[in-house]
């Protein structure tokens, strides 16, 4: 039987709002995945250090605030310089469309704007992630 | 009479209505609000035979309020059109704030940026990317001094969503009236001050519970003396109900908060007629139009039977639910945002029918970004078109009446007392916090929401059906990055201007308090007259009190 994919749901940054995250959360859970969500007000190094010390395939940063650029980017590097370049991470929130080229550029894989259904973003993890 | 519109309402049921259904279905086998409360296809006099018109509506101004807060309401004034506004540094903010009031706004509401929420100053580490993106930042006096330059706050209410740090911006509004030569008393506004609903949904807590608490009630003492027509809290739904809750929990989970408050200032020693005219409540304005109005009616009438019987208040004034609303965010969508600015017309609309005190109208871009000046003046021109064009703010509670609003305004009270109860059990609200019920609660009703519009069981204009192909939205507004270091460097300059000697006793002072029983507001006033950070101030009372970390 085929390991199950594990993800890592974080809130970067000081925004509170986590009612995305929890939902996403629990419909990756449904979905049969292990879901590791970290609660709200977390830094960049406490992200990443729970990616690895979870051994995630999957990190889903959320951020509301608009502080995505500086977060999610630091995330991508802090993983990459901790050799978790393997892992893949994934965005939402509230995203201006004109940032989600530089968030890609920068190592986001994708960025689920506002309306994605839960269904799109559990078939892109299942396509992208190959549980070994 | 009663007995012939039964025996009328049968007849119609066998004869006219079969025929029609037995021909075509109806849409759905059953038809239900948010609250899971069934509709009736129909409602009538049977419906509200239980009503008895003087003691469960009365009149407006008079417990229990259910027809309205104020005598004449529109009639004799329209509600405060407030628009929640403030984002990067308190000169950009001011000028947006001249721009409203020049636009016929009547009131101010600040948003200030997470940082100013949670006790950082813009230098701190964790303040990082955030300055000045979802609201105003203000790390000393000076900030808030220019945030309100030639806004004279004798004339001007304004509302501050602020509650960890609600003690330090207060003190600095009141320090600003001082420099304009306005005294605290005849200062009018709102602090938000309502730390429980940061816990349950809102996350911009610092203190544990028992030590948030007593800050808040130190405020109520503080204005009954010092800033008396202050409304020293806003009880507020809005959040919970964004983060996924439905109307009956709203209202439920609100009013379980106002009774732990006002529990609070009577073990404090605070008299309820004391204080209790000064508590406000924020709800949100969803969707479904019939349901919410009913909603702001039912809440009314349940405070008023909390104040009267639990509480015991002697004066009508301390039962009187009065509300400020905001249309819903979480309701606008990403896809063909302009149906937004029709969404939030209608929320709008059901506020005012409603009877809010206060309104904000949402802007048709904010799932993309905080809102453009024209985004902003339209959602403005939604609620003076409620007002001078539609006719409703003529006539005092026109659903008044309606067997439906009426039927629906007892299920939503009956419904959210149950859940009120349930509470009671678990220990009150605080209790349901710590144990996380609450905040289950939320996420289930927020996971059953998303899971319908999945299923199309809920259609959402635009988002699961009537979709379109669309060109990417760019017309949006951007905070400059480069504000950040414009804010620090500000800071800096601060700092060293000051008196350093006078600021560490300020604080020494304050954290006296904060190990003893004073009222913090007092050391703080002086803490932030000679220009202590709001990071200092915040740090100080994190030494004696400690965080508080989600479970």
């Amino acid at each position: 039987m085929a390991q199950k994919i594990r993800v890592l749901i974080a809130k970067p940054g000081l925004d509170g709002h986590d009612r995305g995250a929890k939902v996403i959360a629990r419909a990756l859970r449904d979905a049969g995945m292990e879901v590791i969500y970290t609660g709200i007000r977390q830094t960049p190094e406490q992200i990443v250090n729970a990616a690895i010390q979870e051994d995630v395939n999957v990190v889903g940063l959320s951020s509301l605030s608009g502080a995505h650029n500086n977060l999610f980017s630091k995330v991508v590097k802090l993983l990459r310089e901790k050799g978790g370049d393997d892992i893949l991470v994934l965005g939402g929130g509230i995203i201006p469309t004109d940032d989600i080229q530089g968030l890609k550029e920068a190592g986001v894989r994708e960025i689920f704007p506002p309306g994605t259904s839960t269904d799109d973003i559990i078939r892109y993890i299942e396509k992208n992630v190959k549980a070994s | 009479m009663a007995k012939d519109v039964q025996k009328e309402f049968d007849r119609w049921q066998k004869t006219t209505l079969n025929k029609a259904i037995s021909k075509a279905a109806e849409r759905e086998s059953s038809f239900k609000t948010t609250s899971d409360i069934e509709l009736k296809r129909l409602y009538t006099p049977l419906d509200i035979g239980g009503l008895d018109y003087c003691d469960d509506l009365g009149f407006p101004g008079e417990v229990p309020f259910t027809r309205g807060a104020q005598p004449t309401m529109y009639r004799g004034r329209l509600w405060t059109m407030r628009q929640y506004a403030g984002f990067a540094t308190p000169e950009e903010t001011n000028r947006r704030y001249k721009y409203l009031l020049e636009n016929g706004q009547t009131g101010l509401s600040v948003a200030f940026d997470l940082p100013t929420q949670i006790g950082y100053d813009s230098d701190h580490p964790l303040s990082d990317g955030e300055v000045g993106k979802v609201g105003v930042a203000i790390d000393t006096l000076k900030d808030m001094e220019i945030l309100f330059d030639g806004i004279p706050l004798d004339k001007v209410s304004t509302s501050m969503t602020i509650n960890s740090t609600a003690a330090v911006l207060l003190a600095m509004y009141i320090a600003v009236a001082e420099k304009q030569g306005v005294k605290s008393e005849a200062l009018q506004g709102t602090i938000q001050n309502d730390i429980l609903k940061e816990y349950s949904a809102r996350g911009t807590y610092i203190y544990p519970p028992a030590e948030s608490m007593r800050i808040v009630t130190d405020i109520f003492a503080f204005c009954k003396e010092r800033v008396p027509r202050w409304n020293t809290i806003s009880i507020s739904g809005y959040h919970m109900r964004e983060a996924g809750c439905t109307a009956v929990q709203e209202v439920a989970f609100t009013l379980a908060d106002g009774i732990a408050y006002v529990e609070a200032a009577v073990l404090a020693g605070l008299d309820v007629d004391s204080f209790a005219s000064r508590l406000a409540f924020f709800f949100c304005c969803h969707n479904t139009f019939i349901e919410e109005i009913a909603k702001f009616r039912a809440a009314r009438r349940l405070w008023a039977k909390i104040m009267r019987e639990r509480f015991k208040a002697k004066k009508d004034e301390s039962c009187v639910l009065r509300f400020h609303t905001q249309t819903a965010g979480c309701s606008l969508t990403a896809q063909q945002p302009d149906n937004n600015i029709v969404r939030v017309a209608f929320q709008a609309l059901a506020a005012v029918l409603g009877g809010t005190q206060s309104l904000h109208t949402n802007s048709k871009d904010e799932a993309y970004a905080l809102p453009t000046e024209d985004s902003v003046r339209l959602a403005l021109r939604t609620q003076q078109l409620i007002a001078y064009e539609s006719g409703v703010a003529d006539i005092i509670d026109p659903f008044g009446g309606s067997y439906t609003v009426e039927a629906l305004t007892d299920e939503i009270e009956k419904k959210s007392m149950e859940y009120i109860n349930k509470i009671e059990a678990i220990g009150g609200a605080i209790k349901a916090i710590q144990a996380g019920f609450i905040q289950a609660e939320i996420a289930e009703s927020a996971y059953r929401y998303q899971k319908e519009i999945e299923t199309k069981k809920r259609i959402i204009v635009g988002l699961n059906q009537f979709q379109m192909e669309e060109e990417p939205f760019r017309n949006i507004h951007r905070v400059k990055p480069e504000l950040e270091q414009y804010q620090k460097e500000k800071l800096t300059n601060i700092k060293k201007g000051r008196d350093n000697a006078k600021v560490k006793e300020a604080l020494s002072f304050l954290k006296i308090a904060a190990q003893g029983t004073d009222n913090l507001m007092v050391p703080m006033l002086e803490a932030v007259r000679v220009y202590a950070t709001l990071g200092e101030i915040s740090d100080t009372l994190r030494e004696v009190f400690g965080e508080y970390k989600e479970r």
